[in-house]
């Protein structure tokens, strides 16, 4: 049968990714360690040019969505979701390179490639067998990068406690979307809201708790993925043991795509209402689903922030932290609306740089130090200024201060919120805000106020890592600055997630 | 296309902060150069706005208008009016003065003088905005350089909580403002951040009467009003010098400023019903601060509770709704503004020479320190409202608005503030600068000549505008007839 | 020539504030030259008060040489000066005495410049009450006079002066509070501060103002102002900052003290109590009168009890000042009529002359002091041998000071008790006694100090009153003289604004 090449243009990251996957995997054979550290540029570097051609071809033509025989949506949520995955994996390669074991290893560049692929199809999927198969295609090399640092104790139990975990938790939505194929005879996602509905006429309220019930399994794995409480609690303990560049990717990329799925499925199946009328099915179940996601965005941020004020390791803190923020984006999430779902996306795309930014600065501490706890970073300001800044710029976007992306997402999704009439989770937001400040304070407070002994030996900064906190500064500062461009990518992907 | 000069005023320190940045660290005077020339131009251009501004044609002037976000309706507005243009010209002399007086500071001048820099873009930000968002963008802007330069050169002992709980109190005041103004954006269904379109966007009563509380309360803790005021003394004491200058000098009239802007002409009707309060608390604002100042035995806390007292005097100010208590209110921000700089420099260059602040263990420095004596004792009868001086012409018009507005009972009570402010000023003069010096304090040297111009400067500022008040007021009273017209409309 | 002629007032007001910033320039070393420059520069508003006086009309009805620019729009106040026959004597008086102060401070040896500048800035804060027609301008220089005079106790006073610098000006400040009040009211509700127009709209105000009648809030206004004044003339009770602030200061602090300062306090009740409060006035006249009294007599016995030569000159002027409000009270009772405009002369010429003998008194136990370096009177004892020409100066003010007829003491008293007797009968009858007392403390004063056995340890320590302090108190004494056998020169002056004060109930 033939095929529309133009359907092509649909998978393009999925097809770059392949392809440089491919020259990795030859150039490892090929190179001896420690050479196999140019792979890492090849690895940003090819990244870099997918990402071009992506922006370039692969924006998505009117009237085609349902690509592929219905297991992809080629839409702007997808578009800009991919482009932020592809983009992190470009950081993450560079932050990596010069990370002692990691970055000399080939094996290294080619899981991250395989979880970017996985999670390309995630924010594209369209089909739960294809969703469910993303998922796990992101997940398993997730694992295993975790784990990397075979001689380390703490890396290897964090690779296993994210497998169990995950493992765990994927079951749980994997039975779901059983249950959701069992109802509906459908595995499309966007037609099981239909279906459903249909249901609801004829049987009325057990169509609701049905719904309801099988969508609380999915947000489960979901949850999971995005490291919402109550299924956060993997985060700690797996971002402090991991690589802290894997760390970094994971506290990123990796909660995009499940936040992506988490909106992709949310707004599909049983969109969040405040009020809705009876006579529908979303109508009926809308709010209960408004009332999970807030009780779970509320869960986030209350338990990321009250926990991260008393850590004491660097890597916990930023887990903790990263908690928090999933609970500051579900709030734009819970809202509902357009304006919600885009600042959400907006949030993403800030937090993308922004915390990785922050785990890499805390990647190149940690081994010059040789430690990650906080009290290490005393006397970094004198030690070195610029690196200072970096972190001055990432915290303080992290916690929602202007001229930094995080006070516009933080802005958008407050905005979104109270649009909504969801006022007391605004008030619960912002109060979290002021919590979550005071930590990030004390981080800036030790590496500006306190002193340390080897305050005057300077910092060797490797080029690739430079160039990488280069890019996520100027993306902190563009995207609290000239927001226009990001947001309208979010407008127009939160757009396409409303049409069916 | 005219020439930008209100985005020249606000962006200069930013590209300035960003070129000290860059400098290297051993090239102290560089930095300090840099710092003051970006001061100065600023401070100049301000000057030059303040003379060109006419005032018989009123309204928004020097306005610029650039698209930011269209979508939402955000955009790069901005324009000065009666009420902004004098505390424009208060934030440059302030922010020069701040520098003169940084001159010494050893401690990684680099980064002190770029967190200053930036603290003056966003405080000239606020003063220049005409777009609710950028107001609130150029308002948020400050909370890093405010904790920074609290926590790593304030005095050693209280930085870091001082400085703690300056930031996390404002910074919660401002989401609270934040929570307020986007629930004014949705109901206007206007769909724009644009002030002057709010304006006219006539919010509902009810909505008014729930919002107004939060907009204007979240704005207010900056300006210290009662009881969320306990932030000021401790930040501002522990704050280094010039800190604590610009912080109550000019960062608490941005409060009171936001206030003004984004509460009381955008959501009139809720002032109207609201004002009974921020009378209230703007009255226990000028006693209580006064009472507790009296009582404090570090010189830097008396300064800092006075703080408080003044500024409630704004609040009463606004709380009249009257031309003479907004006019007040305006001049008393400018006045106060110079008032509280000064005093808090003269501070700092005791301390930096005597080591302590302990009124007890200070005494007879007018002999060493005259030049600072005198700028301190001027300050302190601008404070007491003595007539000549610019106090006076400022309480003076609050109490007459009180007066025709508001029950006189509140004036009756406020005027006791003078009498405390009196009580407190001359014992801090008499025991610090006159009396006998400790012999601890025999080495004690005199200012130096940036000292001298900053204090020479500031103390004419006051006692020209307290003599002529005719160089403000019509710029002031241009400003305020907009507000007054605002409020009239649903009377 | 021109320009003198139409802002005489300006000129006489700021010339003090352009010499005290000329002194500021000069070197702090040249002491002697700072002394005279001063002493220079405080001769020309004294000239110029003179031309003012010499081309004053005294049957001229209203304000003469006025000058009005608007200064603070918003409010409608402007500046707004100008004189009549009871503030022009109160300018002359302000005027002499500043350069003859300066003279008798010649012999202050620190800090010479900063005690001349406030010297200098004081007589502007004191020259712009008694010009002022504009309320705002009135409180402005009324409390401008205050900071200068807290620092000149405060700085080159006696043991004491701390304590009674800042009674002094808390005091005052607190009892300017009301006064404060009651001008932004009074301005609020008239719309205007300018007394002119004041004095015709705001006695006839009716109506509710503030939720209360006219009435009261007048009422209540009325004695805002005078607690005020009272505080500053002072009227028992509110008098007990007056003798710590006397005795402290220094001597040409207190000549100026009791010669100007108290005299702002009688003037505010001329200018501004009788004229805008006459009903509440003439309902509370008998309280004033009653309060005069116990000034009187208690400010007598007060004198006689003293050790101190300086507290008991201080306490004479409570009682001195004293007959200048039962005059004002007489006067505010007995509206339009003919013995409220002797009353009124009265108290005008009696604050006239008190100013010159009571800063006469003040210099000349400053005199003694500087010279045995006690107030005792007790450690004083026949000193008349020693220094005979101070005994016989002292002796001539003294009866001056007490109300010797022929000399300028007598004659106020005189109208005062004239013109209150038909009023008052009972309080002025107390009165007289209260002038025997007055009698009393002057001559135990007197004996104490010059007569008597001789006290023995002062031979050959005891310099005779020189040159430079016979200047000071010569022209002071050459007025009471004058004053005291020809009254009229000044009467004619006062007599008509009395009348036309009186008339314009």
């Amino acid at each position: 049968m033939s095929v529309d090449p133009i359907l092509f243009l649909a998978i393009l990251p999925e097809i770059g990714l392949v392809i440089l996957g491919g020259l990795v995997l030859l150039l490892d054979l090929v190179l001896k360690q420690p050479a196999q550290r140019w792979l890492g540029w090849v690895t940003a570097i090819g990244l870099w040019v997918i990402l071009a051609v992506h922006l370039v071809f692969g924006a998505p033509h009117p009237g085609l969505t349902e690509v592929w025989g219905g297991m992809l949506r080629w839409d702007w949520m997808a578009y800009v979701f991919q482009g932020i995955f592809l983009l992190g994996a470009s950081l993450t390669a560079l932050f990596g390179m010069d990370w002692d074991v990691l970055g000399q290893r080939g094996e290294f560049y080619l899981l991250a490639l395989a979880a970017t692929m996985g999670m390309c199809l995630m924010a594209a999927s369209a089909d739960l067998v294809m969703l469910f198969l993303a998922i796990e295609t992101t997940s398993i090399p997730l694992y295993a990068l975790s784990g990397f640092l075979v001689r380390d104790y703490k890396s290897t139990e964090s690779g296993f406690k994210y497998m169990l975990y995950g493992a765990t938790t994927s079951a749980v939505m994997l039975y779901g979307f059983s249950l959701i194929y069992g109802f509906t005879g459908t595995t499309r996602i966007y037609g099981v809201a239909e279906i459903f509905q249909e249901m609801f006429t004829r049987q009325g309220s057990a169509a609701v708790y049905a719904l309801l019930g099988i969508m609380l399994l999915v947000l489960v794995g979901v949850s999971f993925k995005a490291s919402a409480a109550p299924f956060h609690f993997w985060a700690p303990d797996v971002y402090e043991g991991a690589p802290t560049p894997v760390a970094g990717f994971l506290s990123t990329a990796s909660k995009a795509a499940g936040f992506a799925v988490l909106m992709r499925f949310v707004i599909a199946v049983l969109p969040p209402t405040v009020m809705g009328d009876a006579s529908s099915l979303v109508g009926r179940a809308g709010p209960y689903m408004t009332a999970v996601l807030a009780l779970i965005a509320t869960l986030s941020m209350i338990i990321g922030n009250v926990l991260a004020l008393t850590q004491k390791n660097i890597k916990r803190l930023l887990a903790y932290s990263s908690i928090a923020q999933a609970g500051y984006i579900l709030i734009g999430v819970t809202a509902g609306s357009s304006l919600g779902q885009a600042g959400a996306i907006f949030y993403l795309g800030a937090y993308l740089v922004t915390n990785l930014a922050a785990f890499g600065i805390v990647s190149i501490v940690g081994r010059v130090v040789c430690s990650d706890e906080i009290s290490a970073y005393a006397g970094l300001s004198r030690r070195s200024p610029g690196l200072a800044l970096g972190l001055l710029a990432a915290f303080l976007s992290l916690g929602g201060i202007p001229p930094f992306g995080g006070f516009v997402g933080k802005v958008l999704v407050f905005a979104a919120a109270i649009d909504a009439r969801l006022y007391w989770l605004a008030i619960l937001g912002i109060i979290n805000s002021v919590v979550g400040l005071y930590y990030y304070l004390t981080v800036l407070k030790t590496v500006y106020l306190y002193r340390s002994q080897e305050e005057d030996s300077p910092l060797r900064l490797t080029r690739p890592w430079v160039i990488a906190l280069a890019a996520c500064v100027v993306g902190i500062l563009l995207t609290g600055t000239f927001f226009g461009p990001l947001y309208q990518w979010s407008q127009a992907a939160a757009a396409a997630l409303f049409s069916f | 296309m005219a020439f930008p000069i209100l985005s020249v005023i606000v962006l200069t320190p930013l590209v300035a902060g960003l070129i000290i940045l860059l400098i290297p660290r051993e090239r102290k005077t560089e930095v300090r150069v840099t710092a003051l020339a970006a001061a100065i131009l600023s401070l100049v251009l301000s000057i030059w706005v303040y003379f060109a501004y006419q005032v018989s044609a009123g309204g928004y002037q020097f306005i610029e208008k650039a698209d930011w976000l269209p979508f939402l309706g955000i955009s790069y507005h901005m324009g000065v009016d009666g009420i902004s243009v004098p505390l424009v010209l208060l934030t440059g002399i302030v922010v020069v003065a701040g520098v003169l007086i940084s001159w010494g500071v050893e401690d990684r001048p680099r980064e002190y003088y770029a967190f200053m820099m930036f603290l003056a873009t966003s405080i000239f930000g606020v003063f220049v905005s005409l777009d609710l968002f950028q107001l609130f963008f150029f308002f948020e802007i400050a909370v890093f350089p405010k904790y920074l330069m609290i926590a790593v050169w304030g005095s050693p002992q209280t930085r870091e909580y001082g400085a703690m709980k300056l930031t996390l109190y404002l910074f919660l005041g401002s989401v609270i403002a934040l929570i307020g103004v986007l629930a004014m954006y949705f109901a206007s269904g206007l769909r724009t951040f644009d002030m002057i379109a709010l304006e006219k966007a006539n919010f509902a009563p009810g909505f008014q009467y729930i919002w107004f509380p939060a907009v204007f309360f979240g704005f207010a803790i900056l300006g210290g009003i009662f009881p969320f005021h306990s932030w000021a003394p401790d930040g501002h004491v522990a704050a280094p010098t010039a800190i604590s200058m610009l912080l109550a000098g000019v960062e608490m009239k941005v409060g009171a400023f936001g206030a003004l802007r984004a509460a009381i002409m955008l959501l009139p009707q809720g002032a109207h019903d609201w004002v009974w309060l921020i009378l209230l608390l703007g009255t226990i604002n000028v006693v209580y601060g006064a009472f507790i100042a009296m009582i404090q035995t570090d010189f830097k806390y008396v300064i800092g509770f006075s703080s408080v007292s003044h500024m409630g005097l704004v609040m009463m100010g606004f709380a009249t709704l009257s031309r003479e208590g907004f006019l007040g209110a305006g001049m008393q921000m400018f006045s106060h503004g110079v008032m509280t700089a000064l005093f808090f420099a003269v501070v700092g260059m005791v301390y930096d020479r005597a080591h302590t602040r302990e009124i007890s263990r200070l005494g007879g420095l007018f002999r060493k320190m005259p030049w600072a004596a005198i700028g301190f004792i001027i300050a302190g009868f601008v404070s007491m409202g003595m007539p000549g001086f610019s106090g006076f012409v400022a309480e003076f018009p609050v109490f007459m608005g009180v007066w025709r507005s508001q029950p006189p009972i509140y004036a009756i009570i406020a005027v006791l503030g003078i009498l405390l402010t009196a009580a407190y000023i001359l014992r801090v003069v008499s025991r610090v600068f006159f009396g006998d010096a400790p012999v601890e304090l025999a080495g004690v040297s005199d200012v130096t000549v940036l000292d001298k111009v900053a204090v020479s400067g500031l103390a004419t500022i006051m006692i020209v505008l307290g003599l002529f008040p005719i160089l403000m007021t019509p710029m002031v009273q241009s400003g305020v007839d907009h507000i007054v017209y605002l409020l009239g409309v649903i009377k | 020539m021109d320009f003198a002629a139409n802002h005489l007032l300006s000129i006489i007001l700021f010339s003090p504030t352009v010499a005290a910033l000329i002194v500021l320039c000069l070197p702090r070393e040249e002491e002697n030259l700072i002394r005279w420059v001063s002493l220079a520069a405080s001769l020309v508003p004294l000239g110029f008060s003179i031309a003012l006086w010499a081309n004053f009309q005294p049957g001229q009805a209203g304000f003469q040489f006025q000058e009005k620019i608007i200064w603070y729009p918003p409010l409608n106040s402007s500046y707004h000066l100008g004189v009549d026959g009871i503030s022009l004597p109160m300018v002359l008086l302000t005027t002499l005495l500043t350069p003859l102060s300066l003279l008798a401070s010649f012999s202050i040896q620190e800090r010479v410049k900063p005690y001349m500048v406030l010297f200098l800035l004081l007589e502007t804060g004191l020259l712009g009450v008694f010009m002022a027609l504009d309320l705002v301008i009135f409180f402005v220089f009324w409390e401008i006079g205050l900071v200068p005079m807290y620092f000149l106790i405060n700085q080159w006073g006696g043991a004491n002066r701390g304590y009674a610098s800042l009674k002094f000006i808390l005091y005052t400040i607190a009892g300017s509070l009301g006064l404060l009040l009651a001008i932004q009211m009074i301005g609020v509700v008239s719309g205007t501060f300018d007394l002119l127009d004041l004095f015709k709209t705001w006695p006839s105000l009716q109506g509710t103002l503030f939720g209360l009648p006219a009435e009261t809030v007048k009422t209540i206004a009325f004695w805002a102002f005078v607690i005020a004044f009272a505080i500053k003339v002072p009227i028992w009770p509110f008098h007990t900052w007056l003798p710590d602030a006397h005795t402290e200061a220094p001597t040409a602090g207190s000549m100026i003290l009791a010669g100007v300062l108290l005299k702002l306090g009688g003037y505010g009740f001329l200018r501004l109590v009788l004229p805008l409060y006459p009903a509440e006035a003439h309902a509370y006249a008998g309280w004033l009168a009653f309060l005069a009294t116990m000034a009187i007599i208690f400010g007598a016995l007060g004198a006689a009890g003293q050790s101190d030569f300086k507290r008991l000159v201080a306490y004479a002027s409570i009682n001195h000042m004293g007959f200048v409000v039962l005059g004002i009270a007489a006067a505010a009772y007995a509206a339009g009529t003919q013995n409220a405009v002797l009353a009124l002369n009265g108290a005008v010429l009696q604050m006239f002359s008190h100013g010159l003998t009571a800063a006469g008194m003040f210099f000349l136990v400053g005199v003694i002091y500087e010279r045995t370096h006690t107030r005792d009177l007790n450690a004083y004892g026949g000193l008349f041998t020693l220094v005979p020409v101070y005994g016989g100066i002292l002796i001539f003010t003294a009866m001056a000071w007490l109300g010797l007829p022929g000399l300028s003491g007598f004659v106020p008293e005189f109208l005062v008790v004239r013109g209150a007797w038909p009023v008052f009968t009972l309080a002025t009858a107390l009165s007289m006694i209260g002038l025997l007392f007055t009698g009393v403390y002057a001559l135990i004063a007197i004996r104490q100090v010059l007569h008597g056995p001789l006290n023995e340890r002062w031979v050959g320590h005891l310099g005779e009153i020189n040159l430079r302090e016979i200047m000071v108190i010569s022209p002071l004494m050459v007025l009471m003289l004058i004053t005291g056998v020809w009254p009229a020169w000044i009467l004619d002056v006062i007599n008509h604004a009395a009348g036309a004060l009186s008339g314009l109930f």
